[in-house]
């Protein structure tokens, strides 16, 4: 494996300390005890910046923290968070954002991070939990279910204007002119 | 700024705080892998107790975690609720015999067998909970990238554990002051306004953070390759500490721990303790 | 003469990512010992030489170079950032940025753990490089519980574990309150002639950097340099004032009092300058001049309250005790005081964001207590130091919309108050540009237009000039000028002593949670007392009132105010 650069060891960091400052943020759904994750919307748009070893690690350091500080790991979900970040830097490793944004890279974006979610939730989260927790197939699936919506309706509206955004920022200055 | 249920470094003159960090990580791990593995509740009860009797030598008091600790017995409550609302027969599925002890409405009839599956999920999580508390609570955080570096995880990505530690306390701030100003704007993210104008309002807070992040990224790799950062192959510790005596035993018994579950789990074929039959 | 530790020669630089060159035909020189200024407004170049030194460019930023650039006598593109590093330590300008460990120990061995020392050498070394910046005692810390001086201490001392020949700095007095600026421009001085390195200074407050021998300055602009000499050479030209760097007061004050600045006065110094009976007399006679000018003061009618305000973030700490003071109508007030003093504890209390412990806040009477966020912004605007911290959209428009949506304005009312203030703020015709368009003092407009569409009776601007060099630092104060002409209140908290004595007849000063006092700028900066507690710093002006033999430096003080104002308005006009 190629070896980190130092950029990317500290995209690692500051995501991850992003990762984890939002999820501790709640914001409540219409759902009861649902909360809207805002930590996939970044992480997913840090994976698409820096690539799948940083979405990887972003996920996989940051729900850590969030855990450990807060009831103990529950591996399973750890586990599928850092493989959200490594699908979407995986499908989105040739976008370049950096150098402008159209319609059809928003759509690349949003067709990763669909997959990514849905794998995620609906198959890694799960199956980790029956293979760890031995809970019951139905109870998981709903549950994966629930958290996969939830998390492709955030990603798809907070992370879609975030790399707007941030194309938008960084462009570089054109041939504007005044209006009076 | 509000406390917010998180759970810190808690500096104490003990022999757990005294471990090195390298000596606790393992410990963590041992204890979660030995935890997701089994389902054997005498080693459950076996492991809560060594659980109990190390946070009793940590000095660390249940007061100094209490917020943390009502959360993980609220989120198991939760979960165990979930459990027996979708599948309230999956322990007699699990232990091949039904004892009915009475009936609620419905399907839904209280078991023994199921009584006693969850208190083996319950249990899973809970021997670990003491164990992963202690691990943050006793482990001086500039000892974790040491301890990652010190059972052969790449110094790169240790460093990137111990940046996010670094960085966690300013963005946090950054995220406070920026939701604040945004509120005097009219952005509400806890207000009653509808579940897509919140996910929109979100942005107004978000994009400032994550670009004034990415400044943040620019300016932290350039300081570090200015100071050498990535240039070998390994690097010295400055916070790194030898293992002693104490040290040993704990990764001993840790390892012992781990191999007996390991053994009680795979000998016989079946991962359940299984009474009723 | 020993070979220089850096050598441009007929350099040039152009960034990959953009059109034109950014440096032209530099030529310069640096030898060991030596302690030099680069000085240049933003955008002069001054930044970019500086990271052609340390390596960042190529290396980090690739661009095309042209000339040659030898540093510890090797060509620095054939080096590599690494092998420079143990030439030059750079200090950079962001003390959170460049504090990287979780301690102060861990940061400042930070480069010798990478250079893989053996531990037991590393604590000797660290503890060595922490004595010599006096942070010793603070090696267990984390870096927010150190202040803003005390983290620069700390990236100087990861960087001379190195043992390097050059220390550059990058604008060090940037996030520094005055009394800290002063103690790190000491700092340098003492760590350079402990060590004999060459210091390379980026800064654009000359008079700050100036507190301490220099022994030349070299002055940027448009990517050249335009001059290189030694330090009083160079203040007795005209080269300063040509190239948008504010001269030191009391070089302003002699010049106005018709003294002119010359080698023979040794202006390098407030205390080295040497004035002839005759010359001193001008400067008396100049004063009894001022004398007569007077800014008139009218009484104003009281706008905000605040009533013995206590506040703390954890019971046991209070962050602000018993404060009390009035703000009147059309008013422009100073906020002044150390890091941590409470001043942006305050702004959030009288936002809103945090709530009272005691006490009162009330806008012409009226209690603001139950008021929600929203409700108070519409009176009280709050505009942080960063507008990048506020910016949440990418086009002008929407950004200053932004306030109006959660309102019940209709389309057509929103559209209407949205190009009056974009008139206000000068950026109608920026209007459909996108925000990354906009230069710094660009961007602060919009983000000031964003609160000022709410039409707030007051505005609280967080440090609105900090790091900003002459031309913008003036471009901002004097739109708030013109806010502030037009009828709104203008409240700011600020370390810049020039903005407090140029724009601010009223100064209120905070220490320790404490209002300590609550009056007129020049006499703030006159009462030496006052100017130790509250940690900021006397002008020169003050050392210049006393060798000319006025006794009244605070009346001297304010018919210096009181000059450039009627200059000012004369320029106006």
């Amino acid at each position: 494996m190629k070896k980190l650069s130092v950029k990317s060891v500290v995209a690692i960091g500051i995501g991850a300390a992003l990762f984890f400052v939002l999820g501790k943020v709640s914001i409540p759904t219409p759902v009861p005890n649902t909360y809207i994750s805002l930590q996939y919307a970044v992480e997913a748009v840090f994976a698409t910046l820096f690539g799948p070893i940083a979405g990887v690690l972003i996920g996989f350091i940051g729900h850590t923290l969030i855990d450990a500080t807060s009831y103990g790991p529950w591996w399973s979900w750890i586990i599928a968070s850092a493989f959200v970040g490594l699908v979407i830097g995986l499908v989105t490793m040739k976008l370049n954002v950096e150098e402008g944004i159209d319609t059809k890279k928003l759509i690349h974006f949003n067709v990763a991070q669909v997959i990514a979610h849905l794998l995620a939730w609906g198959l890694v989260a799960p199956v980790l939990d029956i293979l760890i927790y031995a809970e019951p197939v139905e109870k998981l699936f709903s549950q994966g279910l629930m958290a996969g919506v939830t998390n492709i309706i955030t990603t798809g509206v907070v992370g879609t204007l975030l790399l707007l955004g941030y194309a938008k920022t960084v462009v570089k200055k054109g041939s504007l002119e005044k209006e009076d | 700024m509000a406390k917010a249920a998180i759970l810190n470094y808690i500096k104490r003159p003990s022999p757990v705080h005294a471990l090195t960090g390298t000596t606790k990580l393992i410990f963590f791990l041992a204890w979660s892998i030995s935890s997701m593995v089994t389902f054997d509740t005498r080693i459950l009860f076996g492991m809560l107790g060594i659980s109990i009797v190390v946070f009793k030598i940590s000095q660390i008091k249940v007061r100094d975690i209490s917020v943390v600790l009502t959360l993980a017995v609220f989120i198991l409550l939760l979960n165990n609720l979930f459990v027996y609302l979708f599948s309230p027969e999956y322990g007699v599925e699990i232990y091949k015999s039904r004892t009915v002890l009475f009936s609620l409405v419905g399907p839904y009839t209280i078991t023994a067998q199921q009584l006693f599956y969850h208190l083996n999920i319950t249990m899973k999580v809970i021997c670990v909970v003491p164990v992963a508390l202690l691990f943050i609570a006793c482990t001086d955080p500039s000892e974790f990238a040491a301890s990652l570096a010190m059972i052969g995880v790449s110094y790169r990505a240790g460093y990137a554990v111990s940046l996010a530690l670094r960085y966690i306390p300013d963005v946090q701030r950054e995220y406070v002051n920026i939701s604040q100003a945004q509120q005097a704007r009219g952005i509400d993210l806890s207000g009653k306004d509808k579940f897509f104008t919140r996910l929109k309002n979100s942005v107004a807070i978000l994009l400032p953070l994550v670009m004034s992040s990415i400044n943040r990224i620019e300016t932290v790799s350039n300081a570090m390759e200015l100071r050498g950062f990535g240039k070998e192959k390994k690097r010295t510790w400055y916070m790194q500490r030898k293992l002693t005596r104490n040290d040993w035993i704990a990764i001993g018994l840790a390892i012992f721990v781990l191999v007996v579950d390991l053994t009680v789990t795979f000998w016989d074929g079946s991962r359940y303790y299984n009474p009723f039959i | 003469m020993a070979d220089p530790i850096i050598s441009f020669q007929d350099y040039g630089f152009q960034y990959s990512a953009q059109a034109s060159p950014t440096l032209h035909h530099i030529n310069l020189d640096i030898y060991p010992g030596e302690k030099v200024l680069i000085a240049g407004a933003s955008g002069s170049g001054k930044s970019t030489v500086g990271n052609c030194i340390n390596g960042l460019i190529p290396f980090a930023y690739p661009g095309e170079s042209t000339g040659k650039l030898f540093v510890g006598g090797v060509e620095a593109k054939e080096s590599s950032i690494f092998s420079l590093s143990h030439t030059v330590g750079t200090v950079l300008q962001d003390p959170d940025g460049q504090f990287i460990g979780l301690t102060v120990g861990e940061d400042i061995a930070f480069a010798l753990e990478n250079d893989c020392v053996p531990q037991e050498k590393m604590k000797e070394t660290v503890a060595e490089a922490a004595r010599l910046v006096d942070i010793e005692h603070h090696l267990q810390y984390a870096p927010h519980e150190l202040s803003g001086g005390q983290k620069q201490r700390v990236s100087l001392a990861g960087v001379m574990v190195e043992e390097v020949q050059a220390l550059l700095f990058d604008e060090p007095l940037a996030n520094l309150d005055p009394a800290a600026g002063r103690s790190a421009i000491e700092l340098i001085d003492k760590v350079q002639e402990r060590t004999g390195a060459a210091v390379i200074i980026i800064e654009h407050r000359l008079e700050d950097v100036l507190w301490r021998r220099v022994d030349r300055i070299v002055l940027m602009d448009e990517g050249r340099i335009v001059a290189d000499m030694p330090t009083k050479n160079f203040l007795s030209g005209k080269a300063l004032l040509e190239h948008g760097i504010r001269e030191p007061l009391y070089l302003t004050a002699l010049r106005y009092a018709g003294v002119p600045v010359t080698e023979e006065l040794s202006p390098q110094h407030v205390n080295s300058l040497s004035l002839t009976e005759e010359q001193k007399g001008k400067v008396r006679a100049w004063h009894a001049e001022t004398g007569k000018l007077r800014v008139e003061e009218q009484e104003k009618k009281e706008l905000l309250r605040v009533e013995n305000l206590s506040f703390g973030y954890t019971p046991d700490i209070m962050n602000l005790q018993d404060v009390s003071f009035s703000i009147r109508e059309g008013e422009m007030v100073s906020i002044v005081g150390r890091n941590g003093a409470g001043k942006s504890t305050l702004a959030k209390l009288i936002c809103g964001f945090e709530k009272l412990l005691s006490g009162k806040i009330s806008l012409e009477g009226r209690d603001l207590s139950e008021d929600t966020i929203k409700e108070r912004a519409q009176n009280i605007g709050y505009v942080m130091q960063n507008p990048n911290q506020m910016i949440s959209k990418p086009l002008i428009w929407d950004e200053v919309e932004m306030a109006l949506l959660s309102g019940d304005m209709s389309a057509d009312e929103r559209r209407e108050r949205v190009e009056e203030t974009l008139k206000i703020c000068g950026l109608y015709p920026f209007r459909k540009w996108p925000v990354s368009a906009l230069s710094f003092g660009q961007k602060k407009r919009v983000t000031i237009a964003g609160i000022l569409v709410q039409r707030p009776r007051i505005i609280l601007m967080d440090e609105p000039t900090a790091g900003q060099d002459y031309r913008h630092y003036t471009e901002i104060m004097e739109f708030l000028k013109t806010l502030n002409a037009q009828g709104f209140t203008i409240v700011m908290i600020t370390h810049d002593m020039h903005l407090m004595l140029e724009y601010t007849p009223r100064a209120i000063v905070f220490s320790e949670g404490r209002l300590l006092a609550d009056t007129t700028a020049a006499r703030v900066l006159n009462d030496t007392e006052l100017v130790r507690k509250a940690s900021l710093k006397e002008t020169s002006l003050y050392t210049l009132s006393m060798q000319c033999g006025i006794d009244e430096p605070q009346k001297f003080t304010e018919g210096f105010i009181a000059y450039e104002e009627s200059i000012r308005k004369a320029k106006g006009q």
